[in-house]
């Protein structure tokens, strides 16, 4: 491969030189241009030739080129070369080509005499030397010239090689092509030994002395797995995987490793590998693997979405339909199949199942027409009411469907979905909605009318209370006529009695003083008769109001104390009363509660012949009530007769020869005057235990 | 009891139009020191009394020609008149009766039935504040 094209055959002068010249100006090193030049010299004239030049650094000068002479012969040469005294060492500094004998070299390397020719800037010591095996003496043309052009072309080339290391090397051009070749490409011996790796195989397989543990080591170990790929398949041409390692990221490669055995002209044969990096497609295998995963994914997800979307449009109990822009059926929801598709079995109903579901096809083709029209181009939304038949009934069914142009991104018509609403309820509803507002108002019209009754009713009552309340009031004024007659003459007979016992006319007898007497009580029981039921009357008659005003009960129960001292008195009774501390003073009618005490006392005292009467006075916080109590040691109530005796003109014995006086009309005004003040008169006696009466009433009375 | 020798008895007139009663509380006040003057109706008692011109007038209320409140009011409204005492009378113990002949101008209200002790004392009550007022 370091190899130069062959040479053209050397027979016309000017045209081989041409060659040569425009060879050497290609070469790239002086290796090369030292094998071109051999070569050329050992064509043209078949001679053994060989160019001797300086080796790396300061050690010992190697053969650059030679051509017709084994290793030891070149080792010779070199030797000679650099031995100081030798005659081929004198021409480093004697310029000129001069022809010597076989015997100036030890070993007879060249047997028929030869030529050193020194080579290099004319006027400096010579780079190198050119040993061509022909006789002497004269030095041949092409020699000559090759001398005078190559010398310090090589002598150039050996400068710039000596700036980097040298040894036996491709050309620097295909060195440059190797190099700019992105997959690794090695050159080794048939063992593995390295001679050359581009740019990208040193990457993977050298490390210089100072490179890290780690690249050191990864070189190594792709050393190593280099050599032991390159032994298995022997040196036929052969393709073979290769794992190495990344020195710098540490990272798996895979390489296919394409090795051809190369047989170099002049020594043993040589290996070029050459590695494709198969990571990278490994990768993309991989990637595409998990794309096309993806896809399955993704497919995967969309049938399950459309599944799911598919469910979802089923369970909407609303019919929905999809179509494409022309109105061909796209898909339906099961509550739109059972309307508009044709069963998948013959149902019973058969012909007529048929017929409907075509009619209601025919119903929705021209609803859709009407959206698809020119007339609605602009229109998205489409709604309008039919009325289908169900299928399998033949019940027709009110819906409202509602069409939607779907858009797509460019505002291009992709489909139509179609969402349909059974009315029958909303028709119902309206429809019970029309019933109930009948109702209502054949409701309204009876409650009007039972209104109106009820008012001719309410006026009726009404004139009847007025009538009542007229009648009512003539029995007032009756009765109160009534008292005003009774009074005129019962006013003469008390009035003249009391002047007869006053001795108006004169002493009188002691019977006829008697029979006054009892003349005057029975007047006065009278009067007391007929002013009781005036009472009564007036309660009745509504015509005893409420006299509202502040007073303290202490006052109060010293006024009844004193006026009812006489009787008090000749009774011989005692009598003693007891009132709370703190008693607030009270808002009520101070007359009615003064006549209401006055009654329970005088009765305490005329039903009671020994033993006294305790008045008491109590004020319940809680309930804002005042309670005056008359408690007697009396002949008491039975049970049976507490109640009667509230009653009118009612006392437990109402015989006409009962044992005790007075109307009877007592407790009936004390319970209506309490009920007037708002409080109540309770009772609480047994028969021989006395009999307690307490008026109740608020603190503070509210004006009714 | 302010009846002093020099002085004559006071005049009591007595307006009832029933005339037992109407005797019977004159036949009393007489017996009790009063001179006394009758009238049967409003009327009479209006004339008896810018006739006689009595230091107190009894007024029964029901009366006829002219009631007892009517002749009160005129009563109150003559000079010659107003400054007597009248004591109303009256058998009709409904509410409303005392608060019409307070507004007509009664001094007094008496509920019947009166006896005539009671009635007397209520007289010389008034005679006492009429006294009473004139001396000031």
């Amino acid at each position: 491969m370091a190899s130069p094209a062959p040479l053209p055959p050397a027979e016309a002068d000017p045209g081989a030189r041409l060659v040569l010249a425009e060879h050497l100006l290609a070469c790239e090193s002086a290796v090369a241009c030292a094998r071109a030049v051999v070569e050329w010299l050992a064509r043209r004239h078949g001679a053994p030739a060989a160019c001797l030049g300086p080796g790396d650094g300061a050690a010992a000068s190697v053969c650059l080129a030679s051509e017709g002479l084994t290793v030891a012969q070149q080792a010779s040469l070199t030797r000679a070369w650099d031995a100081p005294g030798s005659p081929l060492a004198a021409f480093r500094t004697r310029p000129g080509a001069r022809g010597l004998a076989a015997d100036a070299l030890e070993g007879a390397v060249m047997p028929g005499g030869f030529f050193a020719v020194p080579l290099g800037r004319s006027g400096a010591p010579a780079a190198a030397l050119l040993v061509v095996g022909l006789p002497g003496p004269t030095v041949p043309e092409d020699v000559a010239w090759v001398a005078s052009s190559a010398g310090p072309l090589l002598a150039r080339q050996l400068a710039s090689d000596a700036r980097g290391p040298r040894r036996p090397e491709p050309d620097r051009l295909l060195r440059r092509v190797i190099n700019a070749v992105s997959d690794p490409v090695l050159l080794t011996d048939t063992e593995g030994t390295l001679l050359f790796a581009n740019g990208r195989a040193e990457g993977l397989l050298v490390a210089g002395p100072d490179a890290s543990p780690g690249r050191m080591r990864a070189v190594e170990l792709n050393q190593r797995l280099f050599r032991e790929t390159l032994a298995q398949g022997g040196t036929a041409v052969h393709r073979r995987e290769v794992p190495l390692v990344d020195p710098l990221e540490g990272m798996d490669l895979l390489f296919e490793l394409v090795t051809t055995p190369v047989l170099a002209p002049d020594g043993p044969s040589v290996v070029v590998s050459v590695l494709r990096n198969l990571t990278d497609l490994g990768r993309a295998t991989q990637a595409l693997g998990e794309s096309y995963r993806q896809l399955r994914a993704t497919e995967r997800e969309a049938r399950s979405e459309r599944h799911r979307l598919d469910r979802v449009l089923d369970s909407v109990a609303d019919p929905i339909i999809l179509t494409d822009p022309t109105g061909g059926m796209v898909m339906m929801n099961d509550p739109a199949e059972r309307l508009f598709a044709l069963p998948r079995e013959e149902g019973p109903s058969g012909e007529a199942h048929l017929r409907r579901v075509r009619a209601n096809d025919a119903l929705f083709a021209s609803f859709l027409a009407n959206l698809l029209g020119p007339v609605n181009a602009g229109v998205s939304r489409w709604k309008s009411q039919l009325t289908l038949d169900d299928p399998s009934t033949g019940a027709p069914v009110p819906m409202e469907a509602m069409a939607n142009k779907v858009l797509g991104d460019g505002g291009e018509l992709t489909g139509i979905v179609t969402v349909f609403h059974d009315r029958t309820e909303v028709l119902e509803r309206a429809r019970l909605l029309e019933r109930v507002k009948e109702v209502s108002s054949e409701l309204e019209a009876r409650v009007q009318s039972a209104t109106a009754e009820l008012a001719e009713q309410n006026e009726l009552l009404r004139r009847q209370a007025i009538q009542l309340e007229q009648a009512s009031a003539a029995k007032s004024q009756f009765l109160a006529n009534m008292s005003h007659e009774f009074r005129t003459p019962l006013n003469a007979i008390l009035g003249y009695t009391n002047m007869l016992l006053q001795g108006v006319s004169g002493e009188m007898t002691p019977p006829q003083r008697r029979n006054l007497t009892r003349i005057d009580s029975n007047g006065r029981h009278l009067l007391e008769v007929i002013n009781e039921i005036l009472d009564i009357t007036r309660i009745e008659a509504g015509r005893m109001p409420l006299h509202l005003s502040d007073f303290g009960i202490p006052e109060l129960l010293q006024e009844v104390m004193a006026e009812m001292d006489p009787i008090i008195a000749r009774s011989k009774l005692t009598v003693e009363t007891q009132l709370d501390e703190g008693l607030p003073g009270v808002w009520s009618d101070r007359q009615k509660v003064k006549q209401i005490v006055l009654n329970l006392l005088s009765n305490a005292l005329k039903f009671t012949h020994e033993g006294g009467v305790h008045v008491a006075v109590e004020y319940q916080n809680a309930t804002g009530t005042v309670a005056i109590s008359v408690k007697d040691t009396g002949i008491g109530i039975d049970v049976s007769n507490q109640e009667k005796i509230f009653e009118d003109f009612q006392q437990v014995d109402s015989s006409p020869t009962r044992a005790y006086g007075g109307t009877g009309l007592g407790l009936s005004i004390c319970r209506r005057l309490a009920a007037m003040l708002g409080g109540r008169v309770s009772l609480l006696s047994a028969p021989g235990q006395g009999s307690t009466f307490t008026l109740h009433f608020p603190r503070r009375a509210r004006r009714t | 009891m302010t009846n002093t020798p020099e002085k004559p008895k006071p005049l009591v007139l007595v307006v009832d139009d029933y005339q037992d009663a109407r005797e019977m509380y004159a036949e009393y006040l007489e017996f009790s020191g009063f001179r006394v003057a009758e009238a049967k109706n409003g009327q009479e008692a209006l004339d008896k009394a810018f006739e006689l011109v009595p230091d107190v007038i009894l007024m029964d209320l029901s009366l006829p020609v002219m009631d007892g409140w009517e002749a009160t009011r005129r009563l109150k409204g003559d000079s010659r008149t107003k400054g007597i005492p009248v004591v109303a009378l009256t058998g009709h113990a409904l509410k409303g009766h005392s608060e019409d002949a307070n507004e007509a101008g009664c001094d007094a209200y008496v509920t019947k039935p009166c006896l005539p002790d009671a009635l007397v004392d209520q007289v010389k009550k008034m005679i006492a504040r009429r006294e009473a007022a004139s001396a000031r």
